[in-house]
C-alpha cells in the first residue's frame, strides 16, 4: 500500500515521501520518535501518523476466531440475513404497495420515489413521516420523522388530516382486537404525531449540503428518528447550475452521507425526485430528473405514474425485489389501497 | 445562510486563518468542497478539517421546527389562518379555506376561459376591509400581457359588494391599493422583481399576481426553451419570506396525443397507437413545461367543456381532484354549483376546449 492513499495532508504526505517513506510496511516498524527525527515534525504528529498508518494496515495480518474478522468491518451474508430479519418496515397504508416493496419502506436503505407533478410524492413523503410513529403495539416502528422540504410543499393542514385518519385507523383497531384501549390511548392524539415530526426548510443547495451534514449530529441526539425524508431531493441542483461536474460531485457526495446515515443509525431514507422529458430512441419520454449517474445514488428506486386512470407504484430498481407494479389512490385519508371498482364516497 | 462568512462562524483562530488565506470565504464555497479537496487545499488533517466542516454546517443548516409548532404559529399569527379566501364556497373548502399563504398557486387554461377575470377578482378580495372578507392589504398586479381593466375591477366590486362600492371614496380607496405593473421583456420584469422583495415587506402587500408568466418567456426567446430557474426559485422564496398567496397563470399550447407522457417501462403500450400516424392528434398542455409544473404548489386549471367553462384543482396537496363549473358574470366568477365534481385520474390535469368559442361569445353578449 502507498503512503498517498493515507487521508494525512499533503506537508506531512511529502515529508514522508521525501524521506524515503513510500510505502506502508517502511513505517509500520517505526517507533514515533524516530520518525519524528527523519520528519522533522513533533513526536506527537509523528504518534498521529503512524495511528493512520497503522489503522490501514491493521485487520489484514490478525485474524481473530469467529465469522467475520477476517476483514475488518466486514459482515457475512448469513449475519446480514438475520439482521434483515429483524430489521422493520415502514408501511405505507396501502397493501398493495406493501406488498410488491416487501412489506414497505425498509430501514437501513435509502428509496428514491419519483414522479411527475400531482401524482402524489408529497402525499407519499407525509403518509411515512406520520406512519413511522405508529407503535409497535401496532406493528410499526413508533420512531420519529426528519422531514427536510426544499421545495415549499409541506402542508402542515394536510398532516393534520393525515395523522388524523392514522389515529383513528389505531383506535379502530384497538376496538377490533377489543384491546383495553386505556393503555394505548396515550399516544393516539393526532397533535402528537406532529409533534414528533422535525422539519426542516432548506432555501438553497448549500443549506441542503449542511442540513445533511448537520443530521449526524443531530441524528445521534435524537435516535428515534426513524426516517428522513427529503422532498425534494432535485429542486435546488436543478435551478442555475451551470457546472454538471459539480453537481454531480455534490449530489453522489450526499448520496454516499445519506447512505452512511441510514446505516449508523437504522433508519430509512427517502428521497422524492423530480421527473423530466428525454430525448430517446426518436422520441421524448420521461424519465427521473439528475442523470444517468444520480441513478445508481439509491438502493431502490419507484416510479408513481398514471395508468390509465388509476395511480400505479412501479419498482424500477432494486436489489432485492422483483419489479412489480402495484396501484394506489390518494384519498382525503391519505395513501391507500385502489379501490377502482366501488366508487369512492365523496369528500365534501 | 448560505452566504455566511466562515470567519464569522466562531472557528478557532488558526484554521479560520487558512479558510481566508486559501479563498474560501462563505459556507458556499466550504461545503462545495468534499473533505479530501478541503484537506488538500489547506494542508491540514482530516480530523480538523471534518469537525471543520461539522461546524460550518451547522451553523449554516436551517433551524428545524416541529410540525406541530408550525401549525400552531400558523394559527395563530396568521390572519384565517393563512388563506385567502375567493368567495367561491365549494374551492374554498376544498383548499382548507382558500388560496393559501407561502405557495405559489396557478391558473392553467386557453385564451379568455377567465384566468385574468379570476386575477382580478382576487386582486379585488385581498384589497377589501377584512371586515368584509378581504385582508385589507395592498396587491401588486404584474400585468404582463396588458389585460388588467380597473373598470372592470369596480364593475366587479359595485356588483358583489354594493354596500362598500357604493360608500363615498371607497372605490377610489380599494383600487388606490392596487398597484399594476407592466413588464416589457423579461430583463425588466426581473428588475421588477428583485426590487418587489424590499417593497412588498414594507408596504403591507398582502398579494402578489403575475400574469402571466408565459407571455414573458416566450416572448423572449422565441424558439428556445425559456430559462426560468431563477425566476422559479426566487417567486417561491418571496412567497414564503413574506408569507403571502402568490397566483400566477399559464397559457396553453398544443401537443402531439402521447408525446413525452410515458417512462421507458411503459413502452409497450406505445406500439399500437403508432400505426396510425395519419391521424396526428393534438392536445392542449400547459405552456410552461413539466420543470415550472413541479415548482408550483397548487395548479387549478380552467378549461371549457361540452359549452360550460370547468374549474379544476389539478395539483394540491390539501385537495383531492375536484371541478367545478363556473361562469363569468357582472360580479367577476360564479360557480353554478359548490358540490364539486370528482375527477379521476390524469383527466384533472388534461385541459379540453370544447364548444370553447361558443360561449366566449355568449358571455360577451351577456356582459353587454
Amino acid at each position: 500500500m502507498d503512503v498517498s492513499s493515507l487521508p494525512i495532508s499533503a506537508s506531512q504526505r511529502g515529508k514522508l515521501i521525501s524521506a524515503g517513506y513510500a510505502s506502508l510496511s517502511s513505517i509500520s516498524s517505526l517507533s514515533p520518535s524516530r520518525l519524528a527525527l527523519d520528519l522533522k515534525i513533533s513526536e506527537n504528529e509523528a504518534v498521529e501518523i503512524l495511528k493512520v498508518a497503522s489503522g490501514r494496515s491493521g485487520g489484514q495480518d490478525k485474524i481473530e476466531s469467529g465469522s467475520c474478522a477476517i476483514v475488518n468491518g466486514a459482515q457475512t451474508a448469513w449475519d446480514m440475513l438475520h439482521e434483515e430479519e429483524y430489521s422493520k418496515c415502514i408501511t405505507t397504508s396501502c397493501s398493495n404497495l406493501d406488498e410488491i416493496l416487501g412489506g414497505g419502506i425498509h430501514c437501513k436503505e435509502v428509496t428514491e420515489i419519483g414522479g411527475v407533478p400531482g401524482i402524489g410524492k408529497t402525499q407519499l413523503g407525509i403518509q411515512l413521516a406520520v406512519n413511522v410513529q405508529i407503535p409497535a403495539d401496532y406493528g410499526g416502528l413508533g420512531g420519529k420523522a426528519v422531514y427536510i422540504d426544499t421545495e415549499g410543499s409541506f402542508m402542515v393542514e394536510r398532516v393534520l388530516q393525515i395523522a388524523e385518519a392514522c389515529a383513528q385507523d389505531m383506535l379502530e383497531y384497538n376496538a377490533l382486537l377489543q384491546r383495553d384501549s386505556q393503555a394505548c390511548l396515550v399516544d393516539t392524539q393526532p397533535k402528537s404525531f406532529l409533534d414528533n415530526i422535525f422539519y426542516f426548510r432548506v432555501c438553497t443547495y448549500t443549506e441542503q449540503i449542511a442540513v445533511i451534514n448537520y443530521l449526524e449530529k443531530f441524528l445521534s441526539e435524537h435516535t428515534d428518528v426513524k426516517v428522513v425524508i427529503v422532498d425534494s431531493i432535485t429542486f435546488h441542483f436543478r435551478q442555475d447550475f451551470e457546472d454538471m461536474a459539480l453537481r454531480t460531485r455534490l449530489l453522489s457526495g450526499m448520496a454516499l452521507k445519506l447512505m452512511k446515515l441510514a446505516k449508523k443509525f437504522n433508519l430509512a431514507v427517502v428521497l422524492l425526485n423530480q421527473v423530466t422529458t428525454k430525448f430517446k430512441e426518436g422520441s421524448f419520454q420521461l424519465t427521473l430528473a439528475l442523470g444517468d449517474s444520480w441513478a445508481h445514488a439509491a438502493t431502490n428506486r419507484i416510479i408513481l405514474y398514471w395508468n390509465g386512470n388509476e395511480r400505479h407504484a412501479f419498482i424500477d430498481k432494486s436489489p432485492s425485489l422483483p419489479s412489480a407494479s402495484s396501484p394506489y389512490t390518494v384519498t382525503g385519508r391519505g395513501i391507500r389501497n385502489s379501490t377502482s371498482n366501488c366508487k369512492r364516497v365523496k369528500l365534501m | 445562510m448560505a452566504n455566511k462568512l466562515i470567519s464569522e462562524m466562531g472557528l478557532p483562530k488558526s484554521i479560520a486563518n487558512v479558510f481566508s488565506a486559501r479563498n474560501i470565504l462563505t459556507a458556499k464555497d466550504a461545503l462545495s468542497l468534499s473533505e479530501f479537496e478541503l484537506m488538500e487545499l489547506m494542508d491540514v488533517g482530516l480530523e480538523e478539517v471534518m469537525a471543520a466542516v461539522g461546524h460550518i454546517s451547522e451553523i449554516s443548516c436551517p433551524p428545524y421546527q416541529t410540525a406541530l409548532s408550525l401549525l400552531e404559529q400558523r394559527n395563530h399569527n396568521e390572519y384565517l389562518a393563512g388563506h385567502l379566501p375567493t368567495g367561491l364556497k365549494g374551492l374554498d373548502a376544498a383548499l382548507c379555506g382558500g388560496i393559501p399563504f407561502g405557495v405559489v398557486t396557478e391558473l392553467v387554461g386557453p385564451a379568455g376561459i377567465g384566468k385574468t377575470q379570476f386575477c382580478l377578482k382576487l386582486a379585488l378580495l385581498a384589497s377589501l376591509p377584512t371586515c368584509h372578507g378581504g385582508l385589507g392589504g395592498r396587491v401588486i398586479y404584474i400585468d404582463v400581457e396588458s389585460k388588467f381593466s380597473s373598470r372592470r375591477i369596480i364593475e366587479m366590486g359595485l356588483s358583489s359588494f354594493p354596500e362598500i362600492f357604493n360608500m363615498e371614496g371607497m372605490a377610489q380607496q380599494m383600487a388606490g391599493r392596487i398597484l399594476v405593473l407592466q413588464p416589457a421583456s423579461l430583463s425588466e420584469f426581473t428588475e421588477s422583481l428583485q426590487k418587489i422583495k424590499v417593497s412588498l415587506l414594507q408596504h403591507d402587500v398582502k398579494l402578489l399576481i403575475i400574469d402571466s408568466m408565459t407571455a414573458l418567456a416566450s416572448g423572449e426567446y422565441g424558439q428556445g426553451p425559456p430559462k426560468l430557474g431563477w425566476h422559479i426559485s426566487f417567486i417561491k422564496s418571496l412567497a414564503e419570506c413574506c408569507r403571502i398567496p402568490v397566483v400566477v397563470t399559464n397559457q396553453v399550447r398544443s401537443q402531439v396525443r402521447d408525446g413525452a407522457s410515458r417512462y421507458v417501462f411503459q413502452g409497450h403500450i406505445r406500439a399500437d397507437t403508432l400505426e396510425d400516424t395519419s391521424k396526428v392528434e393534438y392536445h392542449l398542455v400547459a405552456a410552461l413545461g413539466i420543470h415550472w409544473a413541479h415548482a408550483v404548489s397548487i395548479r387549478l386549471v380552467l378549461e371549457s367543456r361540452s359549452g360550460k367553462r370547468l374549474i379544476k384543482i389539478a395539483k394540491s396537496s390539501i385537495s383531492p381532484s375536484l371541478g367545478f363549473f363556473f361562469r363569468i358574470d357582472a360580479s367577476g366568477i360564479s360557480f353554478l354549483n359548490n358540490e364539486g365534481e370528482e375527477m379521476t385520474g390524469p383527466e384533472a390535469n388534461s385541459i379540453h376546449c370544447q364548444g370553447h368559442s361558443g360561449i366566449i361569445n355568449y358571455d360577451r353578449e351577456a356582459l353587454q
